[in-house]
């Protein structure tokens, strides 16, 4: 067996033996055997890395194996793996969080009731999400899709007991299907026009045919397109299916760093990475558009957030959301490259958030305190001194998220923007300069709203002094994968060898695959566009330095400084509606309420009313009734007439008649001579007379 | 009075009022009484009919007779063993007093 197969195999296979081992074993071996779990997670990243490592130094990898799983007739499917640099890079990625929360989760989640069980949910987390990535083929993918959703579902619910964290796993696993559902008819779309769902088949076939093949179907790839964005858009959270990432922050923190921030919700951008070549002009319109709207709308939420957790939930959404426009701008290495580096601060910044939760909680907890919500920014402030590390690294992941230089998330983000610029160039129509517009706006609001979070959090008059007394620093093993991630989060990590904190070339975007060739794409020509990127480069860098600027220098005048009255600009965004907008998330789940929910509810009333009233009630229960009555009667009839008169007649009959007979049968053998006599005499008549 | 029609008279009364005894009486020994005259009846049917029947070489009516007597001394034994039995057990010789298997 060839050894990357065997590679493959094991990260595919050891989370789920994880998973096996917790879940069937866990109780017996106790809470120490979870420690089992991060050394099969630590195991992983190891084979991960040294894979990604031996291509960052050598050829790119191109490996396809597979093998026949059945078929019908002419009809086949193949499984198999599609291990080539863009494979490697994201297992990387998803090995390390996994091990790094792993490893945060032994004591976020000490004493919990079902510690191991979580571990073994982490585990068959970790493999499905090693199956989409490793994945040769769309059918393939889609399987471990679902058990990505379903493991999902069972960490938002982990804590089941409490009902919002019920209602928000029902909600995820839910929202997700909708996605899901287009996502399945999509593939059975594309199976049908390019007659393939392994990636390099679909490839072939596109690049075969080019002109030809598909020129009357281009309107179903699209659709076809469009659909398995579906996918994505549930996965990833995008607009307007990102209602249960906000919800899903129900689960516990390890969780949302790991499912919630860096690997699942980055697997509809894989999707739609891989799916690049294959998506038409069309499909790539919509998939930008929708990306710019959440890109957009999830910062704009993000802003008047106070639950912590919840800032960071929108934030992702933004971020996703600015992943995925930059695919349908045809910057796809850039979506890739801020899937990286997004996963590294944005993973940081919730492992911090659990942190600071961690700690507030046990403070709140040595007061006897549990009411006071320890999510909420409104009851942190001053933290800093009290948890320099956890605040040092926080600042780190805002600093990246936000675009400043010598950090992963300026290389990354600038790296979009300049897609979004060099698209706005090539594409003469009007509407085509909303993405950068959408883009640096956005960009400058995620510079606010983090620092917004950071200052609320750790500067300021603490909000309660007594709480504030009994918070610590969190212990190693939650501060070591912070360290880590915060080290991470430097650009030089992307760019070795070189060190020039401006320009993103480095061993990662050398070992990214190069852009594809598309078919039937005047308007995402790579050619040109790769030009674009080099023209649009400088002016990306300036303006996005400048909105990033702006954004924290607004957060250290509002929030930090307090130079501005919060509540007279509140007001005064009150009153222009905004601050309601924002604050209530775009009524998106109220609408959701008003167009899906409040009529389906009616609707199932109505239905309810006429299968239980009419058709239970009446037509059912009314059979019944009239059944009831006939065989009344019928039992009337059998019981008087036929029972008591015609059968107890006979009875009574038989009973008179042989109670008159028995009278002649008295025993007495003079009364029988007497009748014989009698007879006799009769026979002597009769015979006389005649 | 030398003809048969006298003689089958008598034998007629003879057989009612044994009849009568033996369909009237309670008493076991006045039944048996009954039945020794019926018996007795139709041994004179038996003698009569020999003598005015044409056959006065043979004499089986007699030879009859003779034997109905001999039964009647047998039944007579064992009808009264049988009344002895009776009053043994129910201290008493009316017959309808005995209906222990009466339904």
């Amino acid at each position: 067996m060839d050894i990357r197969l065997q590679f493959a195999l094991l990260i595919l296979l050891l989370p789920l033996a994880s998973f096996v081992l917790q879940i069937f074993f866990g109780k017996r071996l106790g809470p120490r055997a979870v420690w089992i779990s991060v050394a099969t997670a630590f195991f992983t990243l190891f084979l991960a890395g040294s894979m990604l490592l031996s291509v960052a130094l050598g050829a790119p990898m191109e490996y396809y194996p597979e093998a026949e799983w059945f078929s019908l007739g002419e009809f086949g499917l193949t499984v198999g793996f599609g291990l080539d640099n863009l494979a490697l890079a994201m297992l990387v990625v998803v090995a390390l969080i996994s091990a790094l929360v792993h490893l945060y989760s032994v004591e976020y989640m000490r004493g919990d009731i079902r510690y191991n069980r979580y571990f073994g949910y982490l585990g068959l987390f970790t493999f499905s999400m090693n199956g989409i990535v490793l994945a040769h083929s769309l059918i393939m993918m889609y399987m471990f899709w679902e058990l990505v959703g379903l493991s999902s579902y069972l960490l938002i619910g982990h804590w089941f007991e409490k009902e919002s964290a019920a209602n928000a796993s029902k909600k995820a696993f839910l929202v997700n299907r909708v996605g899901d559902i287009g996502m399945f008819i999509g593939i059975m779309i594309i199976w049908y026009v390019t007659g393939d769902v392994t990636f390099q088949g679909m490839y072939d076939n596109v690049n075969v045919d080019k002109a030809n093949m598909f020129a009357g179907q281009m309107g179903l790839l699209s659709v076809a397109g469009g659909l398995i964005f579906m996918g994505a858009v549930g996965k990833s959270a995008q607009f307007p299916l990102h209602i249960w990432l906000p919800d899903a922050m129900e689960g516990p923190t390890p969780v949302s760093a790991l499912i919630h921030a860096a690997t699942m919700v980055a697997a509809g951008v894989y999707l739609t990475v891989r799916l690049f070549p294959v998506l038409t002009p069309d499909a790539l319109l919509f998939v930008a558009s929708i990306g710019a709207i959440t890109a957009l709308l999830g910062a704009l939420t993000a802003m008047t957030q106070f639950d912590i957790k919840r800032v960071l939930a929108y934030s992702t959404i933004s971020q996703l959301g600015y992943m995925i426009m930059a695919v349908g701008l045809g910057a796809q290495q850039a979506a890739f490259f801020h899937l990286s580096t997004h996963a590294m601060f944005k993973g940081l910044l919730f492992l911090c958030s659990g942190s600071v939760i961690h700690a507030l909680h046990h403070a709140l907890a040595h007061k006897n305190d549990h009411e006071t919500d320890p999510q909420d920014m409104r009851n942190m402030g001053g933290l800093a001194g009290k948890m320099p590390i956890t605040y040092a690294t926080m600042f780190i992941g805002a600093l990246a998220i936000s675009g400043v230089p010598l950090f992963s998330g300026f290389l990354s983000k600038d790296a979009i923007l300049a897609g979004t610029l060099a698209f706005a160039q090539e594409n003469p129509a009007w509407w085509a300069n909303l993405f950068p517009i959408a883009g640096f706006a956005a960009a400058a609001i995620t510079a606010f709203y983090m620092f917004r979070l950071i200052f609320m959090t750790f500067h300021g008059k603490p909000a309660d002094a007594a709480v504030h007394e009994h918070v610590h620093e969190s212990p190693l093993v939650m501060t070591g994968p912070l360290v880590l991630l915060a080290a991470l989060s430097f650009a030089m990590f992307f760019t070795l060898p070189q060190v020039n904190p401006l320009d993103s070339e480095g061993w990662f975007t050398q070992a990214l695959p190069q852009a594809i060739n598309l078919t039937g794409h005047e308007s995402l020509d790579v050619e040109h566009l790769e030009h674009g990127w080099h023209d649009a480069h400088d002016s990306a860098v300036r303006l996005s330095l400048g909105v990033a600027g702006g954004g924290i220098a607004l957060a250290v005048l509002f929030y930090l400084l307090k130079l501005v009255n919060m509540a007279a600009l509140a007001g005064a965004m009150k009153r222009i509606g905004f601050y309601q907008l924002s604050f209530n998330k775009f009524y998106v789940d109220e609408i959701y309420n008003a167009l899906i929910y409040r009529p389906f509810l009616w609707l199932t009333r109505v239905i309810t009313w006429i299968d239980w009233t009419f058709w239970d009630q009446w037509f059912i229960d009314g059979i019944g009734r009239n059944t009831v009555r006939a065989s009344n009667r019928s039992g009337w009839l059998d019981f008087v007439w036929l029972d008591q008169f015609l059968i107890d007649g006979i009875g009574r009959l038989t009973q008179r008649l042989g109670h008159t007979g028995r009278k002649l049968q008295g025993g007495k053998v003079q009364n029988y001579l007497v009748w014989a006599v009698a007879g006799a005499m009769l026979v002597f008549f009769i015979s006389g007379s005649m | 009075m030398d003809s048969l029609q006298s003689y089958l008279f008598i034998s007629i009364v003879l057989f009612c009022l044994g009849l009568y005894g033996v369909m009237t009486r309670r008493n076991g020994v006045a039944i048996l009484m009954g039945v020794e005259l019926i018996l007795n009846a139709a041994n004179i049917n038996f003698v009569a009919f020999n003598r005015f029947g044409g056959m006065t070489q043979a004499l089986p009516g007699h030879i009859f007779a003779l034997f109905v007597i001999v039964m009647a001394a047998a039944e007579a034994a064992v009808a009264l063993a049988i009344i002895i039995n009776l009053y043994k057990t129910f201290s008493t010789v009316n017959v309808d007093e005995a209906h222990e298997l009466q339904g």
